[in-house]
Order: structure tokens, then C-alpha cells, then sequence
């Protein structure tokens, strides 16, 4: 009955030392970065007064026949830069995906598989466009290529780890049937991955198409060109022309591949 | 003409099979089997005494580290991989937890008993060859579940249903040796005895024999005309269902205090 019988129990949230003092460095290196890098206040409002004349300058958007022209040859060369590397990015991305796989290949050949998809995804498709701009020349076959490199990177490296996730029940039953590797791979391996698969692919579509806006501004082909121009000689309502247009085709394709998506769950 | 019928001659032979996973330490030690070539055979005993073990070594979907296994004249431990192919096609399989392709119609199930008979390419377009269809249709029908249930897919049925597609699909292959590792485990006790008659009855049809790992012993005794009892990775009972009584039962199992 008496105070002195209750068990004093250890504290059940003890104080977290080490988290602490990250949170501090954190907080006091964004602070030293800040200031050695000229970021400042003053700079900051004086900054929003430019931006207010740039988009005041940008009003109303240019509708002049010779640049709408212009703007609906570079969008369609970006929309087919983006069908085209998305299309071949997702052929050469199935077998890529299967030999990255662990539990269906020996290991020499995943880690082979992997390095190549590490090195796709290593480098930014701008930096891609621009080495392969020097290896093809100037025009959409640059953009293109580079962004077929990054769908590589990105869909096989997802669709290997997808493959790797399988029930491998299905494939252990179609290998005692005697299937043949190929035989196994389109009965039991496939229809367990095929709807992500497709996921995937339309996912990078999306990204190919804002990508392929892009790599213009190095010389890959598309609109990227046309607008980088247009900053340059201050024409910020043709810039704007081109951003509303960009938007418009994003959006548009996001609502279509996510129609396709649920199409395929 | 042959009078003698069903045939003695023997479907499979097991000669000093071991197998250890980690050396030194064997699962199976020295197994010597022979099984007629009709007729149903259970092997029993305790979880973890490698009687999985044995049935996945004879079709080969674990290497055996010794011995030998002859089926249809050929040692299947010491095929190379084409060759290994070509006689699985003969070796049907029925698992525990049926193995189908979930997002698979039935009907894609069964023919994937076919995998090694059809090319590639005509399974990539679905294209089987007629026969199989009709085949894939006909055994529907014998395992007792219709064609109504061709079209759906492997994941909306039930478990007794899946293994029943499971056995069409072992079926299938127009196998001349079916093998069940536990096909009955994951299942209810009513539609485990079901799923054991049926199993039966469709091999006695297609004269095909069958060797069954089983947990159950009075579903060995109900199924079987010869039983297999292992212990720690090796036979030591071998006879008819009649000759299982408590003291072997006791050898197999160890203990007594649960045969009461």
C-alpha cells in the first residue's frame, strides 16, 4: 500500500542523443550553404519584382500564324520523339528486364545486365542528347536515342525487379511439365508481370513526353528548340505559346495512359 | 497377344539414392524403391523426413547428390537438361498449393501441361494444336468442374477447384507417371477425401501409376494399394494399407502416446 512498494520503471522514451544533433547539423549547414552560395532575402524580393515583369511581359500569349506554325511542327516532331523512344525503349527493355533478373538468370549474367542499366540511368537524358547530338548530329534521331537510353534505365530496371517478385510456384510446375525456357517464360513468368509491365511503359511515356520538350535546347529535335530560342530573344509570349501547349499535351497524355493503365489491372 | 494384365513390369526404379542439401548431413540416405507400373502408392511419415525430397528427385526439381532412378529405360539422374525436358513431359506433377497461374484463365492452366510438347512460338500466340484444346476441354469435364469453368480465371476459384485444375493440367501431359506432393495439405477434410478419390480414379482410367506423399494416414490407407512408411530419410515400412497397424505406425511416427 505504501508509495515506496511501486516499481520505478525505466524511462520508455529516452532521450535520442544522436538523432538530435543530426537535426541540428542539418538545420545549421542549409544555413551556412545559404550564405556562401549568395541566397539572401534581398535578393529574393528584388527577384519577385523582375518575375512579375517577365510574366507581365508574357501576356497575352503569341498566336502569330508563322510561329503557331513553328510551334506545331516542334510539338509534334517532341510527341513523335517521345512514341518513338518510349516504343523502342520498351522493346529492348523486356529482354534487358529479364536477364536482370536474379531468380531466373545465373548471377554473372544479372550483374552484367545490371551494370548496363546502372550506366542508362547514370546520366541525365539531357547529357545523353547532348553526347549523342556530337555522335549523329543536330535533329531528332539525338533526342530520340537519348531518351530510349533512359526508358532502358528505367523500365527494365523496375520490370527486372518486378519479374523478381513472382510467385515461382507457376514456373516450378511449368518446368516439371517440361517447358522450355521460352515456353516457361510465356506461361508462367509473363502473365504474372505483363500488367505491370504495361504500367511501366505508359509511365515512362509521360516521362518521355516532358523529356522530349527537353532535349531540343541541345540540339535532339523537337519544341525544345523553338522555346529556348524564344528566351533568348526575350519573345516571352511565344515562350508562354509553347509552355500552355506543353501542359495541355502532358496532361492530356497523363489522362490517357492512366486510362490504359486501369484498362490492364 | 499379352494376357497379363495390369503389366509387372516396373515404371520406376530407385537404386541407393541419397540426397544431402549440406554435405554431410543427407536427407534421404540410400533410398532403393521399385513401383509398378499401375496403381496407387503413398508414402507417409513424419513433416521434415524427406519424403518431398524424394518425389522432387525423380523428376528432377532436386538434383539427387547419388544413386540412380531408372524410368522407361533411361537413368534420369544422369540426363543432361534437353534430355531431362523430354522426359518430364511423361512425369505429371500435382502440387501442395496447386501452382497455377493465378491471372491465367483454367483453361491456359491445363494446356500448360503441353509446355513440352508444343513450340514456343504457338504458345506465344495460343495457338495449341486442336487436340489439346478438345483434350483440355474433356478432362475439365472429368475433374468433375465443365467447361463453364474454362474461361475463369485461376484466382476466383476455390482450393479444391484449383487442385482439380491442377490435376488436369498433370493429366494433360499423358503422363506415365503422376506424382502428388502433398495435394491434399491445403485443403478441407471433405474435399481432401474428394480430391483423393478423384485422383484415383482418374489414374486407374488413364492407367497411369501414381505415388503420392501424403500427411494423412487414413487417406493413404482410403487411396492406396501400397504404402511406403519413412522415417528420418529412410524406408522403413513397405506393404499393404492391411499390414499398417499401430506398432508400425508407432515405428514411423515415433511414440505412442497419439496412435490412443
Amino acid at each position: 500500500m505504501s508509495a515506496s512498494a511501486r516499481v520505478r520503471h525505466a524511462d520508455p522514451f529516452p532521450p535520442h542523443w544522436g538523432g538530435r544533433a543530426l537535426k541540428l547539423l542539418v538545420v545549421v549547414y542549409a544555413l551556412y550553404a545559404a550564405s556562401t552560395l549568395d541566397v539572401t532575402w534581398s535578393r529574393f524580393v528584388s527577384g519577385l519584382g523582375n518575375g512579375a515583369v517577365f510574366i507581365a511581359r508574357m501576356f497575352p500569349p503569341q498566336t502569330a500564324p508563322d510561329k503557331l506554325q513553328l510551334l506545331y511542327e516542334g510539338t509534334l516532331e517532341s510527341l513523335q520523339i517521345a512514341i518513338l523512344a518510349t516504343f523502342f525503349g520498351v522493346l529492348l527493355s523486356l529482354p534487358l528486364g529479364f536477364l536482370a533478373a536474379r531468380n531466373l538468370m545465373p548471377r554473372p549474367v544479372v550483374w552484367v545486365a545490371r551494370a548496363f542499366i546502372a550506366l542508362c540511368r547514370s546520366l541525365h537524358p539531357v547529357i545523353v542528347a547532348i553526347l549523342f547530338v556530337k555522335a549523329v548530329g543536330f535533329g531528332a534521331l539525338a533526342g530520340a536515342l537519348a531518351l530510349v537510353v533512359a526508358s532502358l534505365g528505367f523500365i527494365s530496371k523496375l520490370f527486372g525487379e518486378a519479374i523478381e517478385e513472382i510467385d515461382m510456384k507457376p514456373v516450378e510446375a511449368a518446368r516439371a511439365a517440361g517447358g522450355s525456357f521460352l515456353g516457361v517464360t510465356i506461361m508462367a513468368v509473363l502473365p504474372q508481370v505483363a500488367a505491370r509491365f504495361i504500367g511501366f511503359a505508359s509511365y515512362q511515356f509521360d516521362s518521355n513526353l516532358r523529356n522530349s520538350t527537353m532535349v531540343g535546347i541541345v540540339g535532339g529535335g523537337g519544341i525544345g528548340a523553338p522555346l529556348f530560342t524564344a528566351y533568348q530573344r526575350f519573345d516571352y509570349d511565344f515562350v508562354l505559346t509553347i509552355l500552355i501547349t506543353v501542359i495541355a499535351l502532358v496532361l492530356a497524355t497523363e489522362a490517357l495512359t492512366g486510362r490504359l493503365r486501369r484498362l490492364f489491372q | 497377344m499379352d494376357t497379363h494384365e495390369p503389366t509387372r513390369d516396373p515404371s520406376l526404379t530407385i537404386r541407393s539414392l541419397v540426397k544431402a542439401y549440406r554435405p554431410g548431413q543427407p536427407v534421404l540416405k540410400n533410398i532403393d524403391l521399385t513401383l509398378a507400373a499401375s496403381g496407387v502408392t503413398a508414402i507417409i511419415g513424419p513433416s521434415g523426413t524427406g519424403k518431398s525430397t524424394l518425389i522432387r528427385c525423380i523428376n528432377r526439381l532436386v538434383d539427387p547428390t547419388s544413386g540412380e532412378i531408372w524410368f522407361e529405360g533411361e537413368n534420369l539422374v544422369a540426363l543432361s537438361s534437353a534430355r531431362l525436358r523430354l522426359v518430364r513431359r511423361r512425369i505429371g506433377m500435382v502440387f501442395q498449393e496447386y501452382n497455377l497461374v493465378e491471372r491465367l484463365p483454367v483453361i491456359e492452366n491445363i494446356l500448360t501441361g503441353r509446355l513440352g510438347y508444343v513450340p514456343f512460338w504457338r504458345v506465344w500466340l495460343r495457338r495449341f494444336p486442336a487436340e489439346d484444346i478438345e483434350r483440355a476441354f474433356e478432362l475439365l469435364d472429368a475433374v468433375g468442374l465443365g467447361s463453364d469453368f474454362a474461361t475463369r480465371r485461376a484466382d476466383q476459384l476455390s482450393g479444391g477447384q484449383r487442385q482439380r485444375v491442377g490435376i488436369a493440367r498433370a493429366l494433360m501431359q499423358q503422363p506415365r507417371l503422376l506424382l502428388a506432393d502433398e495435394p491434399t495439405s491445403s485443403l478441407d477434410p471433405r474435399t481432401s477425401v474428394e480430391i483423393m478419390d478423384l485422383l484415383g480414379a482418374l489414374a486407374e482410367r488413364e492407367k497411369v501409376p501414381v505415388i503420392i506423399n501424403i500427411h494423412n494416414v487414413e487417406l493413404a490407407r482410403r487411396c492406396a494399394g501400397r504404402i511406403i512408411g519413412m522415417a528420418q530419410g529412410a524406408i522403413v515400412f513397405d506393404g499393404a494399407p492391411d499390414a499398417l497397424d499401430d506398432a508400425r505406425l508407432a515405428t514411423i511416427y515415433g511414440g505412442e502416446g497419439w496412435l490412443q
